[in-house]
């Protein structure tokens, strides 16, 4: 039950590695070095640095709803979310291949990949 | 260094249109600036400082100073959203303490429902370069459904009830009754709101602001003009802004940059909570109200529902009445665009020119607070304290 269609993400030189990564059906995650810690949404600069340093690294696909709404006003109804990967992020999605009624704040999710054009592969969370 | 006191509001005016097919935008925006400085007693040639924000056609500032003929030796296009025109009253006022600006000229309009824009329901892409829109705009972040995320983990969190929230709409309409101008003038009930049909859970229709055409404006002036103007006279006691942004992946939806907006706004004027009599709250949806009153300080966070329950924000019978316009909720929302109206009824409260049945008695200090953008990214918020002339 995903959306009727998607926008495509537009690909830059900043993030065209992460949106390579999605055709390889990889997820990745942002981290900066100096710091240790990963970071959402995907760019070079550090927003805790300021440096132009930030790597992708391959996450582990998997985290815990921290909050949803399914919208009723669309054509098709949809569950918009924000999930928090184990690696520490809070990322929006959407929670798809569920029956909305049973998505609540907690559930255990993982990554799932829609293909959508020669460029990128979005990816999407359901239930672990 | 406080500049309490240095700035006034000399004129005010609200659209009193809802749906205006037959206008341009540039035209709503002069009809209203002309409409503010006609209350204050000043003319086009007086304004020497102007603002406005994304709303504002063609090249913004600049298109509107040539259209409405101003000659100007400061201008500030600050764009922080529906928080945009309670930001640019903090610039004014510390443009006009600083000497810059003599007579500042604030104006918002647009015509949302003309253009027919499914304003809450609909994503839309601001600019393929933004550097978030990859990772967003597919997943179909609307204006409503960005909100009902912070309502469902407030309520998850907290406890809070789809019936506490329906109470912030259950005061508005209250007020809007006296409203002519108002959209929605119906008086609703809790049942009302909660019976509503749900747009994007958990909140329903009623839980969300109308979308209508219009606008506002507001003079600024230095103290000096202001004693000299036929207006009672309505100081700027104190303000604050912030941006609040989802900081790296580190996301909380359960509280507003009102926690940070606030404070600065409180230390300048010296202020304290009980001293505000009246507090007009941007109300894009109820729990956009909710967090706001718990950030500002009202209330300890996540304790908003109570806070706002039985009617608490009903002039005449509540602790802090709120939006006696009729707000976003009933009023109006003009250009998807709050923060210009709430500084419109804070000015005509503290002036006593509110309408009788929701006047508040003694109104000699009031709160405003804009919020811009959206509460499930980043927002711009602003809050800034006005009062009498001898508050």
């Amino acid at each position: 039950m995903p959306q009727e269609s998607y926008i495509h993400p537009p690909v830059n030189p900043e993030t065209k590695e992460f949106w390579d990564a999605t055709k390889q059906g990889k997820f990745l995650v942002p981290r900066c070095p100096d710091t240790g810690k990963y970071l959402w949404f995907p760019r070079r600069v550090s927003p805790f640095t300021g440096k132009t340093n930030v790597e992708y690294v391959e996450g582990k696909g998997t985290g815990t709803i921290y909050t949803f709404s399914v919208m009723r006003r669309s054509k098709q109804p949809y569950c918009i979310a924000y999930v928090t990967l184990d690696e520490g992020p809070t990322i929006m999605t959407n929670i798809v291949n569920v029956d909305y009624d049973t998505v609540k704040i907690g559930m255990r999710v993982k990554v799932t990949f829609k293909d959508l054009n020669d460029e990128a592969a979005l990816p999407l969370f359901e239930p672990a | 260094m406080s500049i309490r006191g240095k700035a006034c509001i000399a004129g005010i005016y609200e659209h009193p249109t809802r749906k205006a097919p037959d206008k341009s935008l540039a035209q709503l925006h002069a009809e209203v600036a002309a409409g503010a400085l006609a209350d204050a007693g000043l003319s086009f040639s007086d304004v020497d400082g102007y603002y406005c924000a994304g709303d504002a056609p063609g090249l913004g500032g600049m298109s509107m100073a040539e259209y409405m003929g101003l000659n100007l030796r400061h201008i500030d296009t600050t764009e922080t959203g529906g928080s945009s025109y309670v930001i640019h009253v903090n610039h004014a006022a510390q443009m006009i303490a600083a000497g810059k600006v003599d007579v500042a000229l604030i104006t918002l309009a647009g015509r949302p429902r003309s253009e027919g824009m499914a304003t809450g329901t609909a994503p839309r892409i601001y600019d393929q370069n933004a550097p978030d829109v990859g990772f967003e705009a597919p997943y179909g972040p609307t204006v409503v459904n960005m909100y009902a995320m912070a309502a469902m983990r407030h309520m998850h969190q907290f406890g809070t009830t789809s019936e506490q929230l329906a109470w912030i709409k259950v005061a508005a309409s209250t007020h809007a009754q006296y409203n002519e101008h108002a959209m929605l003038r119906d008086v609703v009930t809790v049942e009302d709101v909660v019976n509503s049909p749900m747009i994007s859970d958990p909140l329903h229709r009623l839980d969300c602001c109308v979308i209508s055409d219009g606008g506002g404006a507001i003079v600024m002036v230095k103290p000096e003009i202001a004693k000299s103007l036929n207006r009672p006279v309505v100081k700027y006691l104190g303000g604050g802004e912030t941006i609040k942004h989802l900081n790296g992946g580190n996301v909380d939806l359960t509280y507003t940059g009102a926690r940070n907006s606030g404070p600065p706004a409180f230390e300048e004027s010296g202020v304290k909570h009980e001293d505000i009599k009246y507090a007009s709250i941007y109300d894009s949806f109820t729990i956009t109200v909710l967090e706001t009153i718990e950030d500002l300080g009202f209330c300890e966070k996540g304790q908003g529902g109570k806070f706002v329950s039985d009617g608490n924000l009903i002039s005449g019978i509540g602790k802090l009445p709120f939006n006696t316009d009729g707000g976003g909720l009933c009023n109006n929302h003009p250009a998807n665009r709050g923060g210009m109206t709430k500084v419109l009824e804070a000015v005509r409260q503290v002036r006593g020119e509110a309408h009788p049945k929701v006047q508040v008695p003694n109104c000699d200090i009031a709160l405003a607070h804009g919020t811009g953008g959206s509460i499930g990214t980043r927002m711009g918020s602003a809050t800034i304290i006005i009062g009498q002339e001898d508050a």
